[in-house]
């Protein structure tokens, strides 16, 4: 029962992760490898404005949000826009993109490191509290409340909103959506930046009880993208059960063999999703 | 053989006699660096030949290159097997390995593969630690031979050259060519009845038996081997900005990348070593928005108004 829960509690953050990766690999057709570094960036500043002026996370999201949005935006526009223009095919721009992207997230942990070189500890409602005969920190599920609303959000607004619709149809086909008047570079870069600023949030709540450091963003990036494959690319239903299923896997190894092999068992999922199901858990044959 | 063949060979065979005479010249510092240039001219050149032409980004030289080393100092420390015996396993062993992510990896498009090989290193490096603390008990596993570093750099020149002359033979082969039409355009290669993912495999196990035996053959240097130090997925970054930098497409080309780019790095690590990582992050956004086509894409561009056709 402790694993379901905080199995479940860890995948509730996972989904938010993966669904920021989605929004970017799913419709802006990017590769974002620098999605772990936007985490880590949240978790900086939630720490930062926790320690230097006793600000609470949760205050410290709605500067993230917008911070978040113009900075994807702005790296969109400026670095990823000349690249999508010159790629010849979607091949090329995935290796393009996916370079760029490294490049990226290496100099944004070179920056975290110069600005704070160890490890992003506070402590921000670490109580203990019992639901259901185990007992959790607060902190989790104060987090994981938060990941689901915003998570919920998120899924209305694509599903509810005309500029959700745009950005659905563009995932769907970008040269069709061209055709119906959807301005598709302008809609790439919102949901490039939506999906920024989404990590960015993911970043600012798992801080509250996962110590971080400048590097580990990778781990993170990584952990996204396997739950998205196993989510079938642009599926949020799938995403959601991907990380909720990939939270689960994680606690059960750590607390029954070791805490050293969770990203090894995230990588056995990987491969028997890449050997059995390529298309996601609820995609078809691919075309 | 054409004169451009010969001539070719010429420059070849001149080159590897020029690196042979090095530890004669230099020894100390210079000698180590020399060193590291050789390591990293094997592993860039082997890692081009597969990702020039499939544009599959892989990083796992950092994994095979762990697993050459700690096979070799397991097998040494614990069994007590000679260097030679552990050194033919382990790139046996890496080619297997290889053989099956490839299988497993590369029927799909290439971001399932990038993203694969991207935490293979470190998952490999849990694993490995896992196990030794566990089962193993825990302790560092040493690698002790009379090798100089002289001795080193020889044997590493031979893997170098085996490359080159592995990746000559394949730019003349069936494989070559089948790689070539891929690299353009996989349909097609498909229609016109290539094995694209068994082409796609072999040559990706290539370069983890080629990484291997350069993990394999730099373990000595370390003599104290812990899996921290050899599954570092800082090398596969490496190894994929020095091939880039100086070009993919001729067999030459990470050559060009790999000189420069060792003394810069050797320079940062000493002077500025917290900004390592920012100029890795700064070498990949260099390499995409400036210099695509690497060093030899900017030779070959000024030199091809002119016509010039650059041999290989």
């Amino acid at each position: 029962m402790d694993i379901l829960i905080s199995g479940l509690l860890l995948g509730g953050t996972y989904v938010l992760i993966a669904l920021g990766l989605n929004l970017q690999y799913g419709v802006a057709r990017i590769m974002n490898l620098a999605n772990g570094e936007m985490l880590v960036l949240g978790a900086l500043a939630s720490f930062w404005m926790f320690v230097s002026s006793a600000v609470s996370p949760l205050l410290t999201l709605i500067l993230v949000i917008p911070l978040a949005f113009i900075g994807n935006w702005l790296i969109y526009r400026l670095l990823l826009i000349p690249l999508v223009r010159r790629a010849r095919h979607q091949g090329q721009l995935e290796v393009d993109s996916i370079l760029a992207t490294f490049g990226m997230s290496f100099v944004l942990v070179g920056i975290m490191v110069a600005l704070h070189g160890e490890y992003f500890t506070y402590s921000f409602l670490a109580r203990p509290i019992t639901i259901l005969q185990s007992t959790v920190a607060l902190n989790r599920l104060v987090a994981f409340g938060f990941a689901v609303l915003i998570g919920a959000l998120l899924v209305l607004w694509l599903n509810y909103s005309r500029a959700g619709m745009a950005v659905r149809a563009v995932a769907v086909d970008p040269a069709s959506a061209r055709l119906v008047g959807i301005n598709v570079e302008k809609i790439s870069a919102l949901a490039f930046a939506v999906g920024g600023s989404v990590a960015a949030v993911a970043g600012v709540l798992i801080s509250t009880f996962i110590t971080l450091d400048a590097s580990v963003g990778v781990i993170f990036t990584m952990k996204a993208l396997i739950i998205i494959i196993m989510g079938g690319v642009g599926d949020v239903r799938g995403a959601i059960v991907a990380a909720l299923i990939l939270g689960l896997v994680e606690t059960l190894v750590a607390t029954l063999i070791d805490p050293g092999l969770t990203l090894a068992s995230a990588y056995l999922i990987f491969l028997l999703v890449l050997l059995f199901k390529p298309q996601g858990l609820f995609g078809r044959a691919q075309t | 053989m054409k004169s451009a063949d010969i001539r070719a060979l010429v420059t070849a065979v001149v080159c590897i006699v020029l690196a042979a005479l090095v530890p004669f010249v230099f020894n100390g510092y210079w000698l180590s660096i020399a060193l590291t240039a050789m390591m990293y001219i094997a592993l860039s050149t082997s890692w081009a030949l597969f990702s020039g032409p499939t544009h599959y980004i892989s990083l796992a030289s950092g994994a095979f290159f762990g697993v050459g080393g700690y096979l070799v100092a397991t097998g040494m420390s614990d069994y007590n097997q000679s260097f030679w015996l552990m050194m033919f396993v382990a790139a046996i062993a890496a080619t297997v390995l290889a053989g099956l992510i490839g299988l497993a990896t590369l029927r799909l498009s290439g971001v399932y593969f990038v993203i694969f090989t991207l935490g293979l290193a470190e998952m490999i490096r849990n694993l490995v630690s896992w196990v030794q603390n566990n089962f193993l008990g825990s302790r560092g596993l040493y690698v002790l031979t009379d090798f100089t570093e002289a001795h080193i750099y020889w044997m590493l020149l031979t893997v170098a050259s085996a490359v080159f002359i592995f990746g000559w033979l394949v730019e003349r082969s069936r494989l070559g060519f089948a790689l070539k039409i891929i690299g353009n355009d996989e349909t097609v290669a498909r229609h016109v009845g290539i094995n694209t993912a068994w082409t796609k495999v072999v040559l990706f196990m290539s370069t983890g038996f080629f990484a291997a035996l350069v993990g394999a053959i730099i373990a000595p240097r370390y003599s104290y081997i812990e899996p921290n130090l050899v599954f570092s997925p800082e090398l596969s970054f490496l190894v994929v900005i020095m091939a880039l930098l100086g070009g993919t497409h001729r067999l030459w080309g990470p050559l060009l990348g790999v000189i420069p780019f060792t003394l810069i790095w050797e320079a940062i690590s000493i002077w500025i070593p917290n900004f390592t990582t920012l100029f890795l992050g700064i070498a990949f956004l260099t390499i995409v928005y400036f210099v695509p086509n690497g060093f030899v894409g900017l030779l070959e561009k000024t030199r091809g108004s002119r016509g010039v056709k650059a041999g290989s």
